[in-house]
């Protein structure tokens, strides 16, 4: 019962916020709404007992791929009106493409349908009894680990190659340096002069 | 546990010692370039120790991801030597060059990218292979524009990154539906599967795999990104993706086709010798109207490329062997030809990279104008040099493998690309010469080109007993 409530809830908030996402005049607001449907579809994998796949939605989709679109959409001035023109020329060619995707869907469910793929072989069948984390975790930290540690050498190789194209020192800004600036003495910053009149001050 | 990690020191030694120097660099900065490449140098000939015992010969390891075998042993020799020399190369290019100054995160990517081609020889899982082969190019797409403020260098790097992540999407689409229906990742099983009998996906998924490490190895149809790309790139990063990235490549598509399509050869070998003609053919045609010497040798690499896969297409132990032996002799020209374009500088020490400036080098510096046309004779196929060795013995494999058109449309091949490197010796011989390079090579330098020289030279005939023996032991590892 409360699974079934929980169920339409998430199914109905995901709908309403994804409508919402293309339809928003706002770009800001239109992520905002994808970020809300995001949460929601993590709550339906919860649901269906996929909990990994619901905190890589919540993880990868809300905490990176989402905010890093709000930081696009807010850094750049964007001419969202402009790319929306066009509408009415490119509707066929939109409609094609929905036609061509729910064409996908439906073959992908009689394959669904169909039956299992071959997976006899697999080498590691998923566990009956253990959280399917608590499974990839066991699996990722032992079997899969050298190719984890190759992971996060990707990821420094990225990082090092990020800094190194486009890290520059800037020898001409003028950074504070709080030490020198207390250090400063009145009458080191400023003199007393007596000018005569229309003499004008040596600087 | 110990064993595997025995099995993989190599890379334990390239990855800690990389990460050593970048600390290294973080805290000397620029001054400190000059230790860190030398330090990584040790660190390749470190690597290079570390391959004897166990990671030569100790089987699988972690489970069968990782295989220590003497295939293996053998390209991770010519990748770290091929490494090194460009980790020592770079320094006076980059300090003459207009651009910026080398920075000691240059020796430590090569570092790190040496330590993803080591994963992808040693690949027994096609998830190794794939986080080798992401680890090999990320680090060579930084390396490709290394100099920030060049635009031809920027735009190499940005058209390497764009075209290599194209075609590790390929890659990974066919490795999707290889473990899709075969159900595994790991080669031995993948193995059984292809062995089990014919399936629709299995034969997708293996046209997808062989695409991707195709444009890897840049062989035609694949190659487009190869010509800009090399030229460019600064000249000591292309001579380093001329020779150890190609070995790499390579040997990860020798294990793949081996190893886990074994059973499926007829399959592959039909996309094999297509890739091959058309990479020997193009090659050699298209580097017919070149005047830029680095995109002439980007074709060279084609055209080389296409030799190499004769040897694969025999899918057989002497056709692994011979496939070795020509990437060996491979990149000991294709580097000691690069030594020598570095020294291409006019008077003010700006490279230059045209073929016509080349004229009459003969007669402003007559020994490298002899490495210079050895090179070139030897990258032809001329007897007495060893690259006509090397073509021999890719054609020998594919004649006993019954391969018989394949070898005579590859001699025939052969001929048409031997116009363009005779041209290059034509123009440093017989015409008149030109304004002279200015500087000297150092004596490393001069070193190198003279020992590569040597090597291609019927000198070299005298390590051919050796190489045979090493060659056939690293091949017989795989079958």
């Amino acid at each position: 019962m409360i699974q079934a409530l929980a169920f339409y809830l998430f199914a109905t908030i995901v709908i309403v916020s994804a409508a919402l996402t293309i339809t928003a005049r706002n770009p800001v607001h239109a992520v905002l709404w994808l970020i809300l449907a995001f949460f929601n579809a993590a709550g339906l994998m919860v649901l269906v007992g996929a909990e990994f796949i619901a905190m890589l939605l919540v993880i990868v989709y809300v905490g990176a791929v989402a905010v890093l679109f709000l930081f696009v959409v807010m850094m750049l001035n964007i001419d969202f009106a402009e790319l929306r023109a066009g509408f009415v020329r490119y509707a066929a060619l939109g409609a094609v493409l929905a036609i061509g995707l729910a064409a996908e869907i439906m073959v992908a469910f009689g394959a669904w349908s169909a039956g299992k793929i071959e997976l006899a072989r697999r080498a590691a069948p998923t566990p009956e009894t253990v959280p399917n984390i608590e499974a990839i975790g066991m699996l990722l930290y032992t079997r899969y680990l050298f190719v984890f540690e190759g992971a996060g050498l990707v990821l420094l190789v990225a990082m090092i190659g990020a800094i190194v194209l486009t890290h520059r020192d800037r020898t001409g800004s003028r950074k504070q340096n709080i030490a020198r600036q207390n250090a400063r003495r009145p009458q080191d910053a400023t003199r007393n002069t007596q000018p005569t009149v229309g003499g004008g001050i040596d600087l | 546990m110990n064993a595997s990690l025995l099995m993989s020191l190599p890379e334990l030694v390239l990855s800690v010692g990389a990460i050593a120097l970048m600390l290294v660099s973080a805290w000397g900065g620029q001054a400190s370039t000059r230790l860190v490449s030398w330090a990584s140098v040790a660190v390749l000939i470190g690597a290079g120790i570390a391959l004897m015992g166990p990671a030569s010969s100790g089987g699988s390891a972690f489970g069968g991801l990782y295989r220590a075998d003497a295939f293996a042993a053998f390209a991770k020799v010519l990748i770290y030597g091929a490494s090194a020399v460009a980790i020592i190369l770079a320094p006076r290019f980059f300090a003459i060059g207009s651009g910026d100054d080398l920075r000691p995160e240059y020796p430590v990517l090569i570092l790190l990218s040496a330590a993803g081609m080591g994963m992808m020889v040693s690949a027994g899982d096609l998830l190794t292979l794939y986080v080798g082969l992401e680890l090999q190019s990320l680090a060579a797409y930084v390396l490709a524009s290394f100099m920030r403020r060049d635009v031809r260098s920027a735009e190499a790097g940005l058209k390497y990154f764009v075209l290599g992540a194209l075609a590790s999407g390929i890659l990974l689409y066919g490795i999707s539906l290889v473990y899709g229906f075969s159900g595994t990742t790991l080669f031995s099983s993948i193995a059984t599967a292809y062995g089990a009998g014919q399936s629709l996906g299995l034969t997708f998924g293996l046209v997808f795999v062989f695409a991707g490490l195709a444009f890897k190895m840049s062989a035609v149809p694949f190659h487009m990104w190869t010509p800009d790309v090399y030229e460019g790139a600064p000249t000591p990063v292309t001579a380093f993706f001329a020779s150890a990235p190609k070995v790499a490549a390579i040997g990860l598509a020798v294990r793949v086709a081996v190893e886990a399509m074994g059973p499926a050869t007829d399959q592959w070998r039909q996309i094999v010798i297509f890739a091959a003609l058309a990479s020997i053919i193009f090659g050699a045609v298209a580097a017919i109207g070149q005047t830029n010497v680095k995109r002439l040798l980007a074709y060279s690499s084609i055209n080389n490329v296409g030799f190499v896969l004769i040897g694969l297409a025999a899918g057989t132990q002497e056709g692994v062997a011979a496939v070795l032996f020509y990437l060996t002799v491979y990149i000991v020209m294709t580097l000691g030809s690069f030594i020598v374009v570095l020294q291409m500088k006019d008077s003010e020490g700006q490279p230059v990279e045209t073929i016509a400036s080349l004229a009459g080098l003969s007669r402003s510096r007559p020994a490298l104008a002899l490495a210079m046309a050895t090179f070139m004779f030897s990258l032809a196929g001329i007897p007495p040099l060893l690259g006509f060795n090397a073509k021999l013995a890719v054609f020998n494999a594919a004649v006993h493998g019954g391969l018989y058109p394949l070898a005579v449309a590859g001699f025939v091949a052969s001929v048409i690309g031997a116009y363009y490197y005779l041209r290059v010796v034509k123009v440093m011989y017989f015409d008149a010469p030109g304004e002279a390079y200015s500087g000297r090579a150092t004596p490393v330098e001069s070193l190198l080109v003279t020992l590569a020289a040597l090597f291609v030279s019927p000198v070299g005939w005298l390590t051919l007993g050796a190489l045979g023996v090493w060659t056939n032991t690293a091949a017989k590892a795989l079958f």
